[in-house]
């Protein structure tokens, strides 16, 4: 009989893989998407279920919550015909299979050579994890205190990420009129309204 | 309560890099001087300010050494990534030099071309930072991000002229060449972790020096080296690894070329050998046969196609990669007097640069700044200063003796003589020979030769001033060689601080 956590890792792995495909063979690219966000939760379930939960949340925050976000934007506000980006898929095939073949056969090659279990794996130990600690309050103090250095220094490199995108994109238009929230606001009616009083029969 | 929840942060455990600090606080300080501000304002006064930060940053580290920080700090959140020893304290003075003069030389260029923005000096200061956290680096990873802040950084400031095609054109051959280069850095770094499970520099000595036996003939190491190695010579841009060095060089702006010249190429000199001679020490044997013929083909190649350039930036650019195979020769030599004249190579080469660049940022011909060597032609006639100075570089470029380019040569050379390494260090005399051969045209053209119109002097810019004090550091300094060499080999004697147990010859 199945455990539960069997149960639910069945289940997962199942969506992901089906997910998976869908991405690949679904004509809509909007559906892609979707399906690749269907992927992305599956994938952070199965990492949940390992107890790696700082993962699986990642996943959930930067893959779904940013990346795929991104993509459907991409889509929406581009036109790209799929129609050509699928053009010669046919073509492209056989070299896609090779390539994919021999991966198989190296992973096939690594398995049978034992690289993935036996005396290879068990001489490497992981560092003990402390009990009663999950592992995003862990990863949290050693990334706080152990690696604030490095830490702070890829903050550093987001900023110049951020600058880079603005110097080399960032164009000041001339005769853009833009809202002046301020300048509305002070607005009285003396500006804006005159009152003038206009005699019958008498134009202005 | 586990120990894992009450981990108290000491802030003083950061004071050994508080001149980085300071430098980064500054580069967010120059942002907001430069958002709050407008137009022409922004870029004078940031550009201003860039300079004082870099200048602070200098006093900063020199009063942390005196404080002696690192001996009163030694392992904390900061210290066990970090590393501020004499080695350190001679690079980063080189880099924070050259960014210095980069920065007095950038803003009459950028004014006649109407790209002078103020983030130029943010980015300039913020790779300065990336740069001193690189050659200050104690493990794999403050390397790693430290090499990736300031490679960042130069693809802008390559790209920094967008409306220019060929500008454009050499930040995106930078940055995709570049992303693969810091792939295989990482790919190098992920086996040498996973075969030494530790990412300190400390440790991994040990570890391949002779905590796991037998170790330095496992394949995964020497993938890892071989990776770590292409990667580093991409930086350094020593052949076969060269490609985009010419290209990048001719289509960035003038004054960013003078810095990717200068500071990053030291940058990552100074990090290769930090990284050899202290985790990799046990790998000697492997990374030397590398590192030999690297550097035969980097001299080789870097001279000879210097010969048929005609634009001046692509020679520079060859003249640079020759450099850097003279100075692996004396990374090859493997000795404390080999790394130590690698560190006055690169102060002298750091000044030629400089030099060289700034003589032709001061110089325009029909009212463009100087592209190709032939613009130079008339040049003794119409300013016959500039001429001269641009002959006193040219000459220390080549090696002639009273100048001062000649001891770098024969430090490195006498260094891979006393190593053994006679051969190579014969080569290298011929090698820098046909160096010479390039460096004798440009002085034949500006003396010699006639174009239709001359090159004349700027209005008076820093290019000017800075050419002067470039030409008589090259007459001056070969006077005070020794106070260079005696600085250069207290950095140098720092390095070989670990008591590795490999037996050497």
């Amino acid at each position: 009989m199945l455990a539960f956590a069997d149960l639910v890792f069945y289940m997962f792995a199942a969506m992901l893989l089906g997910s998976a495909m869908g991405v690949i063979f679904a004509k809509n690219p909007m559906h892609c998407v979707l399906l690749l966000i269907l992927t992305f939760f599956n994938a952070a379930g199965l990492f949940i279920l390992l107890g790696a939960e700082f993962i699986g949340l990642l996943l959930v925050m930067v893959y779904v919550g940013a990346i795929a976000v991104m993509f459907l934007f991409v889509l929406m506000t581009i036109d790209i015909d799929f129609a050509v980006l699928k053009e010669g898929f046919a073509s492209y095939l056989p070299s896609g299979l090779i390539v994919g073949a021999v991966l198989m056969a190296e992973l096939v090659i690594a398995g049978q050579a034992g690289l993935f279990s036996g005396a290879r794996i068990s001489t490497l130990t992981a560092m003990p994890a402390p009990d009663g600690v999950e592992n995003i309050r862990a990863l949290g103090q050693v990334l706080f205190t152990h690696y604030l250095f490095p830490f702070q220094v890829a903050a550093l490199i987001l900023l110049v990420a951020m600058i880079g995108a603005i110097v080399l994109t960032h164009r000041r238009r001339e005769g853009v009129r833009r809202q002046n929230v301020m300048a509305q606001i002070a607005r009285t009616r003396e500006d804006s309204l005159s009152i003038v009083k206009v005699k019958p029969g008498q134009g202005i | 309560m586990t120990p894992f929840n009450m981990m108290p942060f000491d802030w003083f455990a950061v004071a050994p890099a508080l001149p980085e600090v300071f430098l980064a606080c500054a580069a967010m300080g120059l942002l907001i001087v430069g958002v709050f501000s407008r137009g022409e304002v922004a870029s004078r006064s940031v550009g201003g300010l860039a300079l004082v930060s870099l200048v602070v940053t200098y006093v900063i580290m020199h009063a942390a050494k005196v404080a002696d920080f690192q001996q009163a700090f030694p392992k904390g959140a900061v210290g066990f990534m970090f590393v501020a020893d004499e080695f350190a304290f001679y690079a980063k003075g080189l880099i924070l030099a050259a960014g210095v003069f980069s920065i007095l030389l950038t803003p009459d260029f950028m004014n006649r071309n109407s790209i002078n923005k103020f983030e130029y000096y943010v980015l300039i200061t913020l790779a300065t930072l990336g740069m001193m956290i690189m050659v200050s680096a104690n493990d794999l990873l403050a390397m790693y991000v430290g090499m990736e802040l300031m490679s960042f950084c130069l693809y802008i400031l390559a790209a920094f002229w967008r409306d220019n095609l060929k500008s454009s054109e050499a930040g995106l051959k930078y940055f995709v060449l570049g992303s693969l280069a810091s792939g295989l850095m990482l790919y190098g770094m992920s086996l040498l972790y996973g075969m030494t499970g530790d990412t300190s520099f400390d440790g991994i000595g040990i570890l391949l020096g002779n905590g796991l036996p037998n170790i330095e003939h496992s394949v995964a190491i020497t993938v890892a080296l071989v990776l770590m190695i292409v990667a580093m010579a991409f930086k350094v841009s020593a052949v076969p690894f060269h490609m985009w060095t010419p290209d990048v060089y001719e289509g960035a702006p003038t004054p960013v070329t003078v810095f990717m010249a200068t500071a990053p190429k030291a940058a990552a000199m100074l990090l290769m050998m930090r990284v050899l001679y202290q985790p990799l020490l046990a790998l000697e044997d492997q990374w030397m046969q590398m590192l030999t013929v690297l550097s035969l083909l980097t001299m080789g190649i870097g001279s000879l196609l210097a010969i048929v350039q005609t634009n001046i930036k692509r020679l520079l650019a060859y003249s640079s990669i020759g450099n850097v195979g003279f100075m692996l020769v004396g990374v090859v030599a493997g000795t404390e007097d080999g790394v130590q004249g690698v560190l006055v190579y690169l102060a002298i080469y750091l000044t030629m640069t400089i030099g060289l660049f700034a003589v032709l940022l001061s110089l325009r011909r029909k009212n463009v700044f100087v592209e190709t060597i032939d613009d130079l032609a008339g040049l003794a006639r119409t300013a016959p200063g500039a001429a001269f100075a641009m002959m006193l570089i040219t000459f220390s470029l080549a090696g002639v003796p009273p100048l001062v380019g000649f001891f770098g040569k024969f430090y490195v050379f006498s260094a891979a003589i006393a190593a053994g390494q006679t051969w190579l260090a014969i080569s290298g005399v011929l090698f820098s020979v046909i160096a010479a051969y390039y460096c004798l045209r440009i002085v034949k053209v500006m003396y010699f030769d006639e174009g239709k119109f001359r090159p004349e002097l700027n209005q008076p810019s820093n290019a000017q001033w800075i050419a002067v004090l470039a030409a008589a550091g090259v007459l001056v300094m070969s006077v005070f060689i020794d106070v260079l060499d005696h600085t250069a080999g207290r950095a140098a004697s720092s390095l070989f601080r670990l008591e590795h147990t490999v037996a050497r010859h």
